[in-house]
């Protein structure tokens, strides 16, 4: 008669690991948060164009970042009245555009985006063109005598370099210090800036090398301009030079704005243009992050947050069900409290988590008591138990809505959040306890009450704890743990916790006899 | 001590309910069948047919309308029970015991019109005694003459004896005498007294009210070590023989004794309760595991079963029913 529980103890398990290991996938993938409230940094970079526009035509078009190393663009948007504004992408270059068919004076365009920092996946994201073919060196005339300057210069460095990177530090080194080196200091008097000059003489020592523009990150900073700096490549991937300090690589606090193709800013139809940068640090819940970042992802189908609001207020509710669920199992089968309706106390705590606790607590004892008040003169009147039981929904409903007039006018605006009782179930709630009375007396109808209430208090103590909100919502494939957990419950055939005082005279009596026997 | 240690139950042999209905009623009690034993009408058919002894079913009411001309029939009857067929722990039963001009008396005494037996009948086909409050129909059955020998012992209700029934085997036994606390009603939750008998003889083991011990009534203060029921093996074939009646493993049968016709088959439960445990001071589960062990097929007969349980699970009789049975594991 012995069925295997093999079987069982297998579904179970496997039901904890698959809603565990779903769970920590969407952690990892999505980057959804196990805790709720965490925040994660995000800057907010607004590029701020200035120009004055000659009265015709106007076209402004900036160079947008894209894939910046170390960081993910969350929202982007430009504020610009009376302009028409787009994003074109052209082999992987983004850029921004602004047009106007008339503009005069003084015109300010603002670009505005949201960068999270820290991302962690480092690897270079060079546009596909990149990728396929190799860079190659530009070609570079330069007119006697930087000519033989700069060859000059490329030899001393080529001879203490074996690398591009070495070459490069070689390079930047001997640029920082103009006076001890001639052939420097008149390269730098011609080409105008050190990047420049060492992108030239890369290029020109057949290392592909191009000027990037780069914006140092720091709170609260306005009026910053974009840092000239240099990626030199190295036969694999594009690194990244500081020309000033000969610092190599990207530096967390550094994001690449405008790298290589066109210039950072083009203006038609304006003189006297100039781009500045403001930014802030902001903090932004990760959970809200995740989920406007992932939203094509295929972890995200498994969330409910891509639904409508209106459907997600209610699935927040729905998946919140089977931890009341596991409480009131909880209850009567390790415990053995008695409930009237045995899953009545799940729905009067969800009606506690619209009221709050103590509002919802009174509001229901009042319309509960007030109701079995009504219910008993109804008894004399005869009716038919369905007829009698819709005369208490009616009555019910005209409780609750006196309630929350009396409420209102007494200034709690709790009295309306009442509606939110299931008028059905308490009606049949008040049809039973009244019967119990009855028939078993009031002291059932406080036990079963009582037990009703106290279940429903603790399910709602416990669905109102952000953290089980917070993963209930974000994580519904946890539930399937839950689930296995009620499975295990009902193996459960042990005693309950009120057996052990139910049968306690059986012990005492069991004492006495065997206490007797001896003497 | 207020609470009993989980170790010392097991000791003790004690069933819970969750292993009650994981293990027994959950294994042996094949769902389809329990509509033999939740709907009373079934049970009393069914037990007309296999020619178990019964009340005799007097009328059925189904439908409301026909509440309007139950009192032609109500009157050829001197005393009659209405029930509910599908209610349970006793609920929406009404015992007339006599007629008193137009009016109806009540087992405890009180008078009520027919009005009164009407607003019954109707609620009760409305679902107000049915579990899940599904329609039920009423049942009109005829009355138990008790016997003499439970005088003084019931007060205002009749004593019924529960025997619970293991795959055909009787295995425990008690007697519920209503009080004056209990309201006339044999429910032990509500006060009655629950009375321990011996599975052998049917004499009194122990006895209980609220889950204490008690040696005398307390209402009329007869002394409840003095009760033996007669015709104490049919009584046992009686229950044994809804095995095969109802095919269910672990059932609980509800048996009066009437005056002239001997045991009664009042009804059925299909999960009986566990207050047995503590009116015969005993575990149900040794005696349970015991006949889960035995061969099938062992004893064909209702009688056989009887024999063999009268043999394997006497007890010895205390002098104090307040005290219980002496432990064989002390």
């Amino acid at each position: 008669m012995t069925q295997s529980r093999v079987p069982f103890y297998l579904i179970v398990v496997s039901l904890v690991v698959a809603g565990l290991a779903t769970a920590w996938a969407r952690h990892v993938e999505m980057e959804l948060p196990f805790w709720p409230g965490e925040q994660r940094p995000v800057w907010l970079v607004e590029a701020r164009v200035d120009f004055q526009a000659t009265g015709g035509e106007v076209l402004v078009s900036l160079d947008l970042p894209d894939n910046p190393p170390d960081f993910r663009l969350h929202t982007e948007h430009a504020t610009s009245p009376g302009y028409g504004f787009s994003i074109i992408e052209e082999g992987g270059d983004r850029r921004g555009e602004w047009s106007k068919r008339e503009a005069r004076g003084p015109q300010t365009l603002y670009y505005k985006a949201q960068l999270i920092g820290g991302v962690s996946e480092v690897g270079p994201q060079p546009s596909p063109d990149d990728e396929q073919q190799a860079p190659k060196p530009r070609s570079l005339y330069w007119e006697e005598p930087q000519d033989t300057a700069a060859n000059q210069l490329l030899s001393q460095a080529l001879e203490t370099s074996s690398t591009p990177e070495s070459l490069t530090r070689e390079l930047i080194k001997r640029l920082n210090n103009p006076t001890g080196d001639q052939n420097a200091s008149l390269l730098i008097e011609e080409v105008g800036s050190r990047s420049l000059l060492l992108e030239r003489l890369l290029n020109q020592a057949d290392i592909p090398a191009r000027q990037v523009m780069g914006l140092f990150l720091e709170d609260a900073r306005r009026r910053q301009t974009l840092t000239p700096m240099v990626e030199a490549y190295n036969g694999e991937e594009w690194v990244l030079f500081n020309p000033q300090t000969g610092e190599q690589g990207v530096p967390e606090n550094l994001v690449l704005w405008h790298r290589g193709g066109a210039s950072l800013l083009d203006v038609t139809g304006g003189r006297n243009s100039g781009v500045s940068f403001s930014m802030i640090r902001q903090t932004v819940p990760a959970e809200e992050l995740a989920v406007a970042q992932f939203s094509d992802s295929a972890f995200a189908l498994l969330g409910v947050q891509q639904l409508p609001i209106e459907e997600q207020s209610m699935f927040k509710m729905l998946f919140l069900l089977p931890l009341g669920a596991l409480v009131v199992v909880f209850m009567r089968i390790i415990v053995g409290l008695k409930t009237s309706g045995t899953f009545m106390p799940v729905l009067i705590s969800l009606a506690f988590l619209q009221t709050s606790l103590l509002p919802g607590l009174i509001s229901f004892v009042v319309v509960v008591s007030l109701g079995l008040m009504l219910r008993s003169y109804l008894s004399h009147l005869n009716l038919l138990l369905v007829a009698r039981i819709a005369t208490l929904v009616v009555l019910v409903i005209f409780l609750i809505s006196m309630l929350s007039l009396l409420g209102y006018q007494l200034g709690f605006s709790t009295g309306m959040t009442i509606t939110f009782f299931p008028m059905i179930i308490i009606a049949w709630t008040i049809e039973r306890m009244s019967i119990l009375w009855e028939e078993e007396g009031a002291h059932e109808v406080v036990i079963q009450g009582g037990g009703s209430l106290l279940v429903a208090v603790m399910a709602y103590l416990l669905m109102q704890l952000p953290l089980a909100n917070h993963l209930s919502f974000n994580f519904p494939e946890l539930n399937l743990v839950i689930l296995a957990l009620i499975m295990l419950m009902g193996q459960y055939t042990g005693y309950k916790l009120s057996e052990l005082r139910r049968f306690r005279a059986m012990a005492l009596e069991q004492e006495a006899a065997a206490g007797s026997d001896k003497s | 001590m207020k609470w009993i240690s989980p170790w010392r139950l097991k000791k003790l042999g004690i069933l819970g309910m969750n292993a009650r209905n994981r293990e027994f009623i959950g294994r042996y009690n094949t769902r389809s069948r329990y509509p033999l034993v939740d709907d009373k009408l079934k049970t009393k058919l069914l037990t007309e047919e296999f020619g178990l002894a019964t009340p005799a079913l007097r009328f059925v009411v189904s439908e409301q309308h026909a509440i309007s001309h139950i009192e032609k029939q109500l009157h050829e009857l001197d005393g009659f029970a209405v029930k509910p067929a599908k209610g349970s722990g006793g609920k929406g039963i009404l015992v007339i015991t006599g007629r008193n001009g137009g009016k109806f008396v009540k087992a405890s005494g009180a008078e009520i019109d027919i009005e009164e037996i009407r607003r019954h009948m109707s609620n009760t086909l409305a679902g107000l005694y049915s579990l899940g409050g599904k329609p039920d129909v009423v049942i009109v059955e005829d009355l138990i003459e008790f016997d003499d020998i439970f005088e003084g012992y019931s007060y205002e209700g009749v004593p019924d004896i529960r025997v619970v029934v293991f795959k055909g085997y009787p295995v425990m036994a008690m007697l519920r005498l209503a009080t004056h606390a209990s309201d006339g009603k044999a429910n032990l939750h509500q006060g009655a007294v629950g009375v321990g008998l011996d599975i052998a003889t049917g004499r009194c083991l122990k006895a209980v009210q609220f889950g204490l011990g008690v040696s005398l009534h307390p209402d009329t203060k007869k002394p409840l070590n003095e009760i033996k029921v007669p015709d104490w093996r049919s009584m046992l074939v009686l229950a044994s023989r809804c095995y095969e009646m109802t095919g269910l493993g672990y059932i609980g049968t509800d048996i009066v004794l009437d005056k002239s016709r001997g045991p009664q088959l009042l009804e059925l439960n299909a999960r009986p309760g566990l207050a047995i445990q503590v009116a015969n001071g005993l575990g149900l589960l040794p005696r349970l595991r015991h006949i889960e062990s035995l061969k099938a097929g062992l004893h064909k007969t209702p009688e056989a079963r009887v024999d063999y349980v009268i043999k394997a699970f006497a007890e010895a009789i205390p002098e104090d029913p307040a005290a219980g049975p002496a432990q064989k594991i002390a």
